[in-house]
């Protein structure tokens, strides 16, 4: 039987409203408000054993004090899962939920789950942190928010595999999931048309992101003294590709030592990348990775040097998050290496 | 302009001595097949095999798949300007063997080809598990260019297919279906309460082995311009890409197009589907601004109150995407977009390569990243040992039992951006 421990307010424990949104946290051994709901969604396969309430007020002014002392509430009842709420459209008492479950997951490292409807500012704040599902604004919406939440919590507690955020019902959390819908994407897409077009609601697949730029440095105050290094996420590796980059999707990049070389040829480099025909990059490697004209230039003292190594990757299919943890790990040799610029080439 | 297409059902694909079909059942005469491959000089040698819905048969690696139709009625003929004489195609009658496939596969490029399961989890990411299809596998002759290979190999298919699709010329339609475009004038009269909508299909013209078609011109060559809807029914654009698999438009998703048909499918009733606005995706920064000023002044110009946009491919042209969004929007023209997302294997990473606010409608083909496990299948057509280099495929994506881990993107059609499958993500 999967042990469940509840964090309510005030106001859904019959205690009062707003008067008494000041009570310190106390814990009730029998069910309280939306447990019973609760309770008989879960039939047989988990208990709530006991229910923590807690003011609005108090658990937002009192924060650190709140949390420790809830913390060990819990911990008295040693459970296998964690519900807060639901808050609807309460604002510090969807904080409060959220804040608490996002405590209990870090600390005890037990599955929490938490749902609000998806204005209240603590959706925001902890939505990439824990599970909250999208409920109604008000506590109307009970019913409703008790269907979607007792399913995930009991797959949350199994450690089933979670699905997408449309199936399961909880606010996108930054993780995307694949799933099958019921229309194909093109009806999707006029069906989407037809409502922008009517001005009525609808939701796009994929709210666009808040696109990082990134502002160019300062130029090079001396080419002729500065030590240059070369980076390409346009794949070129040594022939036969030692260290297995992949054509898309790249999980690593590669560092390679060019100590000595004039020029990149046929027999000794190559690409790796699957998003172009490879034919001139395997002929003459240094159309993507100038080697030899930076030889040339450092011969002819137009520029300091070219450093020893030079770093690659595919680009092709190669997810930005992954990019950005091979530029943050190279960058910080690149530094210590005291590069004075890097030419970043593509394909 | 008015097409009739009319469906011959095929629910069965067999060898035999005579190529026919009879009662939905595809007969192939193989050698047949074999000596119109082999007329052109630049294959070695060409295996002709079937693969069957549910067959535990894996067919990689793959290059492009092709429905076979025939034109009954009405001027030119199927593949206008690459097999067929330039004619401007789109009215009449078109018979279509609805079920049937021609798969072209050979190593080209070696990452650039797809995987097509028949049966499996493989099998229920693409679409053409569930055809009958006629799968060639050619051998090149000797030091032939893989640019060379690719036009001998896109060919090949062009002309099996309508080899095979002459088989439907007599035949009388299982089923029929007419779609009509008015003109401008016309439709303004018919349907003046109804918003205009415009179709913006973005052809993939990155060039080196990344091109389309359009009435033999290369994409990459043309400027943005305009075409009927039924026109692209009898194959007025055709593929000649070796892209990720995943999201790249065959042949058969140009002459199926799902937007196409779904915008049909509402035309006079929700909506006035005016026409399709062609645009490429070419890499230079002066040819995308060209070619999405030239959408944004083409859907300005039709009068539209709204388009939907589809693209083809990741990355780069993710820029062209949000360039002819941004500027269609930009003219109070309402907008919708389908592409596919690389959020990492684990989803966690930006999706696309480039984004803007007015990008508010998005429709999504789902994760290419995602990991899937592919059953070993009893028979192979092809090659497996490409599957560690693939686009999606890594060190250790094949298994010593002929299992297959990789990512979504070695599937053939798997998230395609025509909006052809039910695949999304959240």
């Amino acid at each position: 039987m999967i042990k469940v421990v509840q964090y309510i307010n005030q106001f859904f424990a019959n205690v009062g409203g707003e008067e008494m949104a000041h009570i310190p946290a106390e814990v009730r051994t029998e069910i309280v408000g939306p447990g019973l709901a609760f309770q008989q969604a879960f039939k047989d396969e988990a208990k709530i054993v006991a229910t923590i309430v807690c003011g609005d007020s108090y658990f937002n002014e009192n924060l650190e004090e709140a949390k420790k002392t809830i913390l060990e509430m819990i911990k008295e009842y040693n459970p296998d899962l964690f519900i807060a709420g639901p808050a609807f459209n309460a604002g510090r008492y969807g904080v409060a939920c959220a804040t608490i479950a996002a405590e209990v997951k870090e600390q005890l490292n037990i599955p929490v789950l938490t749902g609000m409807y998806k204005e209240n500012p603590g959706a925001d704040m902890f939505k990439n942190k824990v599970y909250i599902v999208s409920t109604k604004n008000s506590a109307v919406g009970m019913k409703d928010a008790v269907k979607k939440m007792a399913p995930l919590a009991l797959k949350l507690a199994k450690g089933e595999k979670i699905l997408s955020s449309a199936e399961e019902g909880y606010l996108p959390n930054g993780i995307r999931v694949n799933f099958f819908e019921k229309e194909r994407g093109s009806k999707r897409a006029v069906n989407m048309l037809l409502s922008k077009l009517q001005d009525k609601e609808f939701e796009t697949e994929f709210p666009m992101p808040d696109f990082d730029r990134v502002e160019p440095n300062k130029a090079v105050k001396d080419i002729t003294k500065a030590k240059i290094a070369l980076v390409t996420s346009g794949g070129i590796v040594p022939k036969g590709n030692p260290d297995h980059i992949e054509s898309s999707s790249a999980s690593k990049f590669g560092k390679y030592d060019i100590d000595g070389v004039m020029d990149l040829t046929e027999e000794t480099y190559e690409t790796a990348h699957g998003g172009y025909d490879p034919v001139y990059a395997n002929l003459d490697a240094d159309r993507v990775l100038p080697v030899d004209i930076l030889r040339e230039f450092e011969q002819q003292g137009k520029i300091g040097s070219l450093h020893r190594y030079f770093y690659t990757t595919v680009g092709n299919g190669t997810a930005v998050k992954s990019s950005k943890a091979f530029a943050a790990e190279f960058s910080k040799e690149l530094k210590q290496d005291g590069i004075d610029a890097v030419i970043l080439t593509s394909t | 302009m008015k097409l009739e297409l009319g469906y011959i059902y095929i629910k069965d694909i067999q060898f035999a001595e005579k190529s026919k079909v009879e009662n939905g059942t595809l007969y192939v005469n193989k050698e047949e097949i074999k000596a119109l491959v082999m007329e052109d000089q630049n294959f070695k040698s060409v295996e002709v095999e079937l693969a069957k819905p549910g067959d535990s048969t894996r067919i990689m690696p793959v290059k492009d798949v092709i429905e076979p139709r025939v034109k009954v009625e009405g001027p030119g003929g199927i593949f206008p300007g690459m097999v067929s004489k330039v004619q401007t195609v789109g009215s009449g009658k078109t018979h279509v063997l609805k079920g049937a496939a021609v798969i072209t596969t050979g190593k080209i490029v070696g990452f650039q080809e797809g995987i097509i399961d028949m049966t499996g989890t493989g099998a229920e990411y693409t679409p053409f598990s569930k055809l009958n299809n006629l799968v060639l596998v050619c051998q090149p002759v000797e030091g032939l260019k893989q640019h060379e290979h690719e036009k001998a190999l896109r060919f090949a298919g062009y002309k099996i297919a309508i080899h095979l699709g002459e088989l439907a010329r007599t035949l009388v339609p299982d089923e029929s279906e007419v779609f009509e475009t008015p003109t401008v004038k016309e439709g303004f009269k018919l349907y003046p309460e109804l918003p205009r909508v415009a179709y913006v299909l973005m052809l993939q013209s990155q060039g080196l082995m990344h091109d389309t078609y359009v009435y033999g011109v290369d994409a990459k060559q043309s400027l943005t311009t305009m075409l009927y809807p039924t026109e692209i029914m009898d194959g007025a654009i055709v593929s000649g890409n070796c892209v990720s698999a995943c999201d790249k438009n065959t042949t058969y998703h140009h002459i199926n197009n799902p937007v196409i048909h779904d915008l049909f499918s509402e035309h006079g009733k929700t909506l006035n589907f005016v026409g399709v606005i062609i645009t490429n995706e070419n890499v230079y920064l002066a040819d995308k601004e060209r070619s999405s000023d030239w959408s944004a002044k083409l859907a300005e110009f039709l009068g539209l109150d709204g388009v939907i946009i589809s693209q083809e491919g990741f990355g780069n042209p993710d820029t062209d995407l949000i360039m002819n969004c941004k500027k269609i929007e930009a003219k109070g023209i309402k907008t919708v977009i389908i592409t596919d997302e690389y959020a990492g294997r684990d989803g966690s990473s930006q999706s696309l390569a480039d984004a803007d606010v007015s990008a508010n409608a998005v429709v999504t083909g789902g994760n290419a990243n995602e990991v899937i496990n592919l059953p070993a299948l009893e028979k192979v057509i092809g090659y497996t040992s490409v599957a560690d280099i693939i686009a999606g495929g890594f060190s250790g994506s094949l298994h010593e039992d002929g299992s297959i881990t990789a990512e979504l993107q070695v599937i053939t059609g798997a998230t395609n951006e025509m909006g052809f499958n039910k695949l999304s993500a959240r």
